[in-house]
């Protein structure tokens, strides 16, 4: 009632007060809308709290997956020989070289060659992988290749343990080629084995001592590629090409792309469903409302400020909306990002490296972002159909007659 | 004095006489069993955990390199050809009407589930070549009477180091082979039998192949028909042909 006196007094209202009975009113027609309003609310806030979800469980899974592939594979970035493509299996044969005789001590030298091993009387095909044991540029056990008094100790990843049902302490028959193509065979022992979210480390392939590899293949002083620390200055090396961390992790960060391009259409879908609900409201409440704004006219109030009242109304769905995003969101978002997210047991076979859990990246720009991305576009929504009112004729709209 | 040691070395020099030298016998078994060329119809019968299968095919082959080899049964495997050109493989699959090369880990797996790996089909060189041998004994195999050589290698890229063959004395065929690692570790052993005369050569028209790493009774692998130094068209090493 005070709101109707101070614009029945005709003189002009400072442009403060008019924002602030905009809200006001705003603020009881929407409470007043009961169950209306609480259902776009319900699902501006569903969809607020869905988008940051999903956002940040990816967010997360690429963290984990990038984090993981430097620890265990990556380092600080790759030295290759000129003629291998990790890519191209074709390449191995030939591809490795003599380690350079510059200074290689922030580098770990990894030979990689193809073999099979026996289990149970079964063939498998395997890479062996020759790495210096005396590193800590990557996470892979080495330590305990260097322990064991096996003669061909060797460490494998709990995936491939697993296919080929060895465990630690066990033999298994191994045979290889030497450098000019003639067979070998003999005993390995598996010395440990190794739990990693890195399946391009475990999966059909076992780790030895590269001297050990060196003196089996008759390959002494070659490398397939080298595994470079953090402290690694990068050196033009002939027949050697370096890749650097970010150059390595291309192939995960284009898929993190693909699939943040999946969540924005699966959440622009969501948003739309959302938006449709908000345009709705409004449609319907200047549909009822006419008589209303034509009171409002008649007391006084441009049809601009009516605009505004109605839009602010739009607004404030997506206002309460995040603002119950939050009451609920919150809790849920500090509920998983502490205990995690267990990852399904397919991922892992799918060769994608995930964690056996995986913590969700809520970033304040996350939040932030999709709350302002929710707000606009509702206020844009709101605006759409309240247009309608600046060309409203109040006598008619005084009157309840549909225009 | 000097006669009495005559008469107990006289069985021994004659003995070593009757044997003849591993080279001349390496020569006589790749003359029997190395043609400039061939085509075949045969069958492979790969002894499985879960019963046997039997794949036929239709195979061309021309010098020491090349290969190619059409499946014509079981119903799946119809149609699927694979060619050998050097060192590099293709094979094509109708189903996908793909060809594919094979090269590294793949070559090393088993051709159709056999004791037979894709670089076994491969090693076609003859043994002389490869080979120095040395008569170490003699041996029955299948009533037959045999010398027994062992096979050391004399070029570095040798696949099998060391070897030991069973020779039929009369036929110059292999009747037995076991192939070594070079740490002397027993990997493949490959039984020949039904053996016949074929346009001039003797030739085994049965071999069984035993991956001895591998459970199982191993590959049998059966010549039904073969023909020697028959002309094969060139386009028959092409692989435009593997789509034809």
């Amino acid at each position: 009632m005070t709101a109707n006196s101070k614009i029945s007094t005709r003189s002009e209202p400072p442009r403060g007060a008019i924002t602030r009975l905009a809200f006001h009113l705003a603020y009881k027609n929407l409470m007043g809308a009961g169950l209306r309003t609480w259902l776009s609310v319900g699902i501006l806030s569903f969809v607020f709290v869905l988008i940051i979800f999903y956002q940040g469980y990816v967010e997360g899974f690429y963290q984990n997956s990038i984090d993981e592939n430097i620890a265990w594979e990556y380092g600080g970035g790759q030295l290759l020989y000129k003629d291998y493509d990790p890519y191209d299996a074709f390449t191995l044969q030939d591809g490795h070289g003599k380690i350079p005789a510059t200074d290689t001590k922030d580098l770990v030298p990894i030979l990689i060659r193809q073999a099979s091993i026996y289990p149970q009387g079964r063939l498998m095909p395997v890479l062996v992988k020759g790495i210096e044991v005396a590193q800590n540029t990557v996470k892979l056990p080495t330590q305990l290749l260097q322990q064991s008094s096996a003669e061909y100790p060797v460490i494998i990843g709990k995936r491939m343990a697993a296919s080929v049902n060895l465990k630690k302490g066990d033999q298994v028959m191994l045979r290889w080629r030497d450098k000019n193509g003639s067979f070998d065979a003999g005993n390995v022992t598996i010395a440990g084995i190794f739990d990693t979210d890195v399946p391009n480390v475990d999966i059909g392939q076992i780790w030895m001592p590269l001297k050990k590899l060196w003196a089996m293949t008759d390959m002494k002083g070659q490398a397939t590629l080298f595994i470079a620390n953090n402290n690694y200055e990068q050196k033009n090396l002939p027949k050697w090409k370096f890749k650097t961390q970010d150059e390595l992790l291309t192939g995960i960060r284009a898929l993190e792309k693909m699939d943040k391009i999946t969540g924005v259409i699966i959440y622009l879908v969501l948003l739309a469903i959302a938006m449709l609900a908000v345009f709705d409201t409004q449609v319907l409440s200047i549909f009822r409302r006419q008589q209303e704004i034509g009171t409002y006219i008649s007391l006084g109030m441009t049809r601009k400020q009516v605009l505004g009242l109605f839009t602010a109304e739009g607004c404030m769905h997506s206002i309460l909306g995040v603002l119950v995003g939050f009451i609920y969101g919150v809790p849920i978002f500090i509920y998983f990002t502490r205990q995690g997210i267990g990852t399904p047991a397919a991922v892992d076979n799918l060769g994608i490296s995930a964690g056996k859990r995986i913590f969700p990246d809520f970033s304040p720009e996350l939040i932030i972002g999709t709350a302002v991305l929710i707000i606009v576009s509702t206020t844009i929504v709101s605006f759409l159909p309240a247009r309608k009112i600046a060309k409203m004729n109040p006598v008619d709209a005084l009157k309840g007659k549909l225009q | 004095m000097k006669k009495i040691l005559y008469l107990f070395l006289l069985p021994a020099f004659l003995n070593a006489q009757n044997t003849p030298d591993g080279a001349d016998i390496l020569r006589k078994v790749d003359k029997n069993m190395i043609s400039k060329t061939s085509i075949s119809t045969s069958q492979m019968v790969v002894h499985g955990r879960r019963g046997s299968r039997t794949i036929t095919s239709k195979s061309y082959q021309k010098g020491e390199v090349n290969s190619f080899s059409e499946y014509l049964s079981p119903a799946r495997e119809k149609g699927t050809k694979m060619l050998k050109l050097d060192d590099r493989l293709w094979i094509y699959s109708p189903s996908t009407d793909r060809t594919i090369q094979l090269s590294g880990h793949m070559l090393r797996q088993s051709v159709m589930g056999s004791d037979l790996s894709y670089e076994d089909m491969m090693e076609d060189r003859k043994l002389e070549e490869v080979y120095n041998a040395k008569v170490v004994g003699e041996d029955t195999i299948g009533g037959r009477k045999t010398w027994v050589l062992e096979l050391s290698a004399k070029v570095d890229d040798a696949t099998y180091e060391k070897r030991k063959e069973w020779i039929d004395k009369e036929r110059y065929i292999p009747l037995k082979e076991e192939l070594f690692a070079k740490s002397g570790e027993l990997l493949k052993r490959v039984l020949l039998s039904d053996v016949e005369k074929i346009d001039g050569r003797w030739y085994p028209k049965k071999m069984n192949y035993k991956d001895m790493l591998k459970d199982g009774e191993g590959t049998d692998f059966i010549v039904d028909e073969i023909t020697f130094d028959t002309d094969i068209p060139d386009y028959i090493f092409n692989k435009a042909s593997l789509k034809q």
